[in-house]
């Protein structure tokens, strides 16, 4: 039997993404709740506890972006149009954040422009991916081979509402890392955060769960309908279960727990929104099959990642086993 | 302005500015690789000294390659969806290995080498140079043979949807103006390099004759600038007949031949103009073009005019583009010249007038990067895949005014953040490179790229202090 390459490679990128948002997720809500730590020591210790890893959690958005032209090019040239303010705001928005965690060491008396820029850069970079995130669930008109919509598509009540939800979502991300890596007055100040947003996640996720199956037939199918409905079961449970483990978690003051819970809470989000999207790429019209490129450029390009991804895991796994543990007052760690 | 002309002009915007940065980490890294070596074969603290000095610049450079590159990675979707459809299956790959390869070596080994040598130890610290350095130039090795591919398509045949799909990977890779390409490119960030390097030793030993790092940077320069400039030039001219073979178009452009003649000219200077089809107020050397083209002095040239005009490129920007480029080779071939001169008269401490000069052309190999990669790519107009796509049909249906926002957003922030950016390496390269030379803060989360694997040994590390 040949193998299914568009399938193996869209679940590559599909990790690649869920590697990315759950990664750059936390350090881009350390930076949503930048503002909200006073004084430089202390914002120190909040960037120094995600500098070290920042720029290798980034690293998935290039791959995910880079995967996505070389196996599935059909989506990539429809959704990049399709996305093109947000996808943009979000460019800019890494770029502004990126060069803040070099350049606000560089000086004493522009270190305020570089904090604002590190917190406004998280934010539009948030914000534009969760408009993305909306846009995406809402569905892509597709002419052709190339995007059929208009300029404006992506912004709907809709994905205002998964942008507000993916702010809450990843500065709640941010807060639980803080919870786990500082102590002292970060910390305490991670905890208020943590028990607000936890509360707002979980309504975040119950708004879009049950906004999401009404805006296309197929999501609702895939949940409501038998026997469908005992297989994805499980999904909602677990979640329940996860959001009950992490209020829990957040009241008892636990410093590890609250992290690993909203990361679930993510993977959980990520299952769900595959198992409603399953087998498109570019809902609602083109699936992994349609949007692949020719079996050559697939094998040829697995050779390569089948060597280097697992590489690039190990290298990460120790880079964080390396930096564990608490943030030193200094910011820096090592 | 028309949407096409308003993504041209970004991407022509955000590439120059990332290609200044990947010109200057390529030489760079190659550069610290051999300071290295030296200084671990010859025990010589002058050597680490230079090389810290020069490690604190290098992170900054290369994160700002690194978040410029991202831009460039994701506007082929955005801009350019149409060329993304039908290449991606042969580009894509290319381009997924330039990440994987090149993220892996420089990513993962960028740690190490910034990470300080105390806590790894000198040969494993000295791999990991030497690994930062091979992983540049496995960048320049895939991105090259992607741009190589637009200029010179080869390995490919087209299927239903009219999508290029490969037929054979390494006649695509190495397609038939890669080698040439890839030579000149990383010969060139290499002199780009050492002019930088050159500069800032000369600037330092004008201000303070007896500093000896300063001397070792601008001696180390010029023995670069005379021994691979020549190279350079071979190399120049090995890439120009090889661009003669595959793109004759583009060679008439640079050369302004307009007539397709037996004996022709060489076009020093002058105004081509493609809407008269002449080159105006020509100032020619008789018979030396078809000489150098041919390597006869009979030999015949084609002109602009055997190709329809809508197929031409702008030739008045080729021109111009391409002499400075030429010009400034001419002049580092000089400076070489003159520093062996220098050398053989009494050395280049004392040569003053050369330490001048060498500050003067401290920025000539980014402008001459810039002009060689404006005088091939907007040689390869009208197209985007040389003869067979034209750039008017690989644009993205995106309207003028969502373009030209997106582009005024990247100026903007280009500016503000590139230049915020260029003063902080100017400011690292105006410290004199002196005795307490120290590399980058371990403590100081100071590179904008690559997780940074440390051995657990490293742990409860003495306290940073910024």
């Amino acid at each position: 039997m040949a193998l299914d390459l568009p399938m193996i490679w869209a679940l590559l990128i599909a990790f690649a993404v869920l590697a990315y948002v759950v990664l750059d997720g936390f350090d881009l809500g350390v930076g949503l709740l930048f503002p909200f730590i006073e004084g430089t020591p202390n914002r120190n210790v909040a960037m120094g506890s995600v500098a070290p890893v920042w720029d290798g959690n980034e690293t998935w958005l290039v791959l995910g972006g880079g995967g996505l032209l070389a196996v599935f090019p059909l989506a990539y040239a429809i959704i990049l149009p399709a996305l093109y303010a947000p996808m943009t705001a979000m460019l800019l928005g890494l770029v502004l954040r990126g060069v803040a965690f070099e350049f606000r060491w560089k000086t004493e008396r522009g270190k305020f422009v570089w904090d604002w820029a590190f917190a406004g850069g998280s934010l539009v970079a948030t914000l534009s991916q969760g408009l993305m995130l909306g846009a995406l669930i809402q569905g892509i008109k597709v002419d052709g081979r190339a995007y059929g919509g208009g300029w404006y598509d992506w912004l709907t009540p809709f994905s205002l509402m998964t942008a507000c939800a993916l702010v809450i979502g990843y500065a709640q991300l941010g807060a639980c890392w803080l919870v786990w890596k500082t102590e002292g007055y970060v910390q305490d100040r991670a905890y208020q955060f943590a028990r607000v947003l936890t509360l707002g996640l979980l309504a975040a996720i119950g708004l879009v769960s049950l906004w999401t199956p009404f805006l296309d037939a197929q999501f609702f199918h895939r949940w409501f309908s038998r026997p469908a409905i005992f297989y994805v079961a499980p999904v909602p449970v677990l979640t329940l279960y996860t959001a009950i483990r992490l209020i829990r978690a957040v009241q008892s003051r636990q410093e590890r727990e609250p992290f690993f819970a909203t990361l679930a809470l993510f993977v959980l989000c990520y299952v769900g929104l595959g198992i409603s999207f399953y087998p498109k790429i570019v809902p609602p019209g083109i699936d992994i099959w349609q949007a692949a490129a020719p079996d050559s450029s697939l094998a040829f390009l697995l050779v390569g990642a089948a060597v280097l991804i697992p590489l690039i895991l190990a290298y990460t796994a120790h880079s964080y086993w390396v930096f564990r543990g608490k943030v030193d007052a200094d910011g820096g760690h090592y | 302005m028309s949407a096409i002309d308003l993504a041209r002009w970004q991407f022509a915007f955000t590439i120059s500015f990332h290609i200044i940065f990947p010109a200057f980490s390529i030489g760079l890294a190659s550069y610290l690789a051999v300071l290295e070596a030296l200084w671990l074969r010859t025990g010589q603290d002058v050597y680490i000294r230079v090389y810290n000095y020069w490690l604190t610049i290098f992170a900054v450079v290369f994160g700002m390659g690194v978040v410029s590159g991202l831009v460039m990675s994701y506007e082929f979707g955005t801009n350019w969806s149409v060329f993304s459809d039908k290449t991606g299956p042969i580009l894509g790959p290319l381009m997924g290995y330039e990440v994987l390869s090149a993220f892996f070596l420089e990513a993962g080994f960028l740690g190490v080498m910034l990470f300080g040598m105390k806590r790894v130890g000198p040969a494993l610290h000295f791999t990991a140079t030497a690994m930062v350095a091979v992983g540049t130039l496995f960048s320049a090795f895939w991105i090259v043979s992607v741009n190589s591919w637009m200029q010179t398509p080869a390995g490919y045949s087209m299927n239903a949807a009219g999508q290029f799909v490969p037929q054979s990977w390494l006649a695509a890779i190495f397609n038939p103006s890669f080698p040439y390409r890839l030579v000149h490119m990383v010969l060139a960030a290499y002199l780009t390099t050492a002019f930088v390097v050159g500069a800032v030793g000369a600037w330092h030993l004008l201000r303070d004759r007896g500093n000896e790092a300063a001397r070792l940077m601008l001696s180390m320069a010029l023995w670069m600038a005379a021994a691979v400039t020549p190279i350079q030039v071979l190399a120049g001219d090995l890439h120009g007949l090889n661009t003669l073979v595959h793109q004759p178009m583009k060679i008439a452009a640079m050369e302004g031949h307009y007539e397709t003649r037996a004996g022709a000219p060489l076009i020093l200077f002058g105004l081509p103009d493609n809407a008269i089809g002449a080159t105006r107020y020509a100032v020619e050397v008789p018979r030396l073009g078809s000489y150098i083209l041919t390597h006869d002095w009979n030999g015949t040239v084609r002109g602009l005019k055997s190709w329809p005009a809508t197929d031409w490129p702008n030739a008045p920007l080729l021109f111009w583009s391409f002499r400075v480029m030429v010009g400034i080779g001419l002049a580092m071939l000089g400076l070489g010249v003159w520093s062996l001169l220098a050398r053989w008269r009494g050395g280049l401490a004392q040569a003053r007038w050369l330490q001048r000069a060498a500050v003067l052309m401290g920025p000539s190999g980014f402008i001459a990067v810039l002009a060689g990669w404006i005088t091939t790519e907007a040689g390869r107009q009208p197209f985007t895949v040389y003869g067979l796509l034209r750039t008017a049909d690989s644009a993205s249906p995106i309207a003028a005014a969502a373009v030209g926002s997106s582009l005024a957003a990247f100026i903007l922030i280009y500016l503000a953040v590139f230049g915020a950016g260029a003063f902080y390496i100017v400011r690292l390269m105006g410290r004199p490179p002196g005795a307490g030379e120290s590399g980058p803060d371990p403590g100081l989360p100071s590179h904008a790229a690559g997780i940074r694997p440390g051995p657990a040994a490293s742990l409860g590390g003495p306290a940073p202090q910024h």
